[in-house]
């Protein structure tokens, strides 16, 4: 059903924990759904330092979130909100197909942490071209392939 | 160490089981429709398992018609009343905590018009007799409610039902899959009508069931075609499979009381050993009339598929209620009926076992399984908000 990736990712997690006085705090999802991430980032200078998650879900979900942490470590700000939930896949040899939504999930827990960030900061979302500071809650069916 | 404790989902064929089967699959090859004595071979070995499911239950051998498996049987006696008594009314009782075989046979007659009133359950997830006699109308022609449910190992008070079925002049129906062959199951002390009985759960093969038809109920044929089974249940026999079901059922209740208080003292070991490691965690399964070998504990905070990919990561075979194993976004309908919030019913776990566990089994688990739980608790968010 799972990869050896994701396998790896769920029973050994990269970067599992807090940070304190973390920069960026992005949580998103929903218990009632059975998912919910996480994400603390440092940021120096534009750039992410530091990222530590916790979550709350299946074994699709916590992988997703160790490697999402892993694939924007040291990345610029710009470069780390690139990150789509395919490449979160791609990354972990692939996901089952009821499982897309924690991707998802764990692309959205990296925007929440970074928007986070910038209205601490007073920077305008736009300046990296974010119009929807909504989000999703990570709670529909929507995602679902 | 392999430890299997997923015994309510599958269990392992017994070696008597298998040594019975064995020249059905190879020498005895007849088909028992042929008049010859290959076909004679067969037919007296299918007879003979027939009175060993009858006098399980206490049926007569002619009230027990084999099928393809549980749901099948299921399927075929719900729709079988629903059809054939359409024009007495279209009103059927059952619960909310049936299998899916029960409960999606229901939503297909829905669909067809019927009216179907679900019981609630109480927090144990035992049915209100009351409520159900008060649900009887003079329209309603079938009361279909299991006899111990899958999940939680919940007894329902299934003489107490047929009672009020009888009274009522009401059919009554009972998925019986759990039961048969682990706890005492009489059909007429307990005015059962129809009853369903699924072979692999009670360590015989895969791919065989029964109906049990109380005389007098004759239901049309599920399926059209030859004349096995009295004409009513067409389809070559599965010979082999229909024999391991004889023998098995044959050894359990023999060896019932033994295996049940063997299994049932295992079961107490791990909900001590559980509940006494794991804090924050919540039973599912009713402390009296619960099945011999189920225990279903919700740990909070953690979800379910991934303390069941970490027990397997450990060689433990448990299984979940939460929405990732149930493939919807919801989990277990029977959890959430017993009143547990989504949270809570996300993170239980089942554990079956059989007289095949062994007190090491139990004691590895009670060892590894708190671990895993405080691991996960670890990495959940919820966790740290949690007053310890």
């Amino acid at each position: 059903m799972y990869s050896e990736k994701v396998m790896d990712h769920f029973s050994n997690p990269r970067n599992m924990g807090e940070i304190p006085n973390a920069d960026g705090i992005g949580e998103v999802g929903n218990a009632k759904c059975g998912d919910i991430m996480k994400m603390y980032l440092k940021i120096d200078n534009g750039i992410i330092s530091d990222v530590k998650f916790k979550t709350f879900g299946c074994g699709a979900a916590i992988a997703t979130s160790s490697m999402a942490t892993e694939l924007i470590k040291g990345k610029k700000i710009e470069d780390a909100l690139k990150l789509t939930n395919k490449a979160v896949i791609e990354a972990l040899d692939g996901l089952p197909a009821v499982k897309i939504h924690c991707s998802v999930l764990a692309e959205e827990a990296v925007k929440a942490a970074i928007l986070d960030y910038l209205k601490k900061n007073n920077i305008d979302p736009m300046v990296y071209g974010i119009e929807n500071t909504e989000g999703c809650t990570g709670c529909c069916s929507a995602c679902e392939v | 160490m392999i430890v299997y404790a997923d015994n309510a989902a599958t269990t392992k064929i017994d070696k008597q089981v298998l040594d019975a089967m064995m020249p059905f699959l190879t020498t005895a090859y007849g088909n028992p429709g042929s008049i010859h004595q290959k076909g004679r071979e067969a037919f007296l070995a299918v007879d003979s398992a027939r009175s060993k499911v009858a006098s399980a239950i206490n049926a007569n051998p002619s009230e027990i018609y084999f099928t393809g498996d549980g749901t099948e049987a299921d399927n075929w006696a719900i729709k079988g009343v629903a059809h054939k008594y359409s024009k007495k009314g279209k009103h059927i009782i059952s619960s909310s905590i049936e299998h899916h075989a029960v409960l999606h046979s229901l939503k297909a007659l829905e669909k067809e018009g019927y009216e179907v009133t679900y019981l609630p359950v109480d927090k144990k997830g035992f049915i209100s007799v009351s409520q159900l006699e008060e649900a009887v109308r003079p329209d309603t022609i079938l009361i279909t409610i299991m006899f111990a449910n899958n999940e939680t190992g919940v007894v329902e008070p299934i003489k107490e039902i047929g009672t009020v079925a009888k009274k009522h002049n009401v059919i009554f129906h009972t998925d019986a899959v759990q039961a048969v062959g682990h706890i005492p199951v009489d059909v007429k002390e307990m005015n059962i009508d129809l009853l369903s009985i699924s072979a692999h759960k009670f360590n015989a093969p895969k791919g065989v069931g029964a109906l049990y038809m109380r005389k007098g109920i004759y239901l049309p044929p599920f399926l059209d075609g030859g004349q096995q089974e009295g004409g009513r249940r067409a389809g070559t026999e599965n010979v082999a499979s229909i024999v391991g079901m004889g023998a098995a059922i044959e050894t359990a209740i023999k060896e019932m009381p033994k295996r049940s208080e063997k299994v049932r003292m295992l079961r107490d070991r791990l909900w001590k050993g559980l509940t006494e490691k794991i804090p924050h965690n919540i039973v599912n399964t009713p402390e009296k009339n619960n099945l011999p070998g189920i225990f279903n504990i919700s740990s909070k905070y953690v979800e379910g598929e991934a303390l069941l990919l970490s027990l397997d990561l450990k060689g433990i075979c448990a299984s979940s209620g939460s929405a990732c194993t149930s493939g919807s976004l919801d989990p277990s309908h029977v959890l959430l009926s017993i009143g547990l919030t989504h949270e809570v019913a996300h993170g239980s776990v089942r554990f079956s076992l059989d007289h095949n566990n062994t007190e090491e089994e139990i004691d590895y688990i009670i060892e590894v399984f708190p671990e895993i739980v405080a691991k996960l608790r670890d990495m959940s968010p919820l966790w740290e908000k949690v007053d310890k």
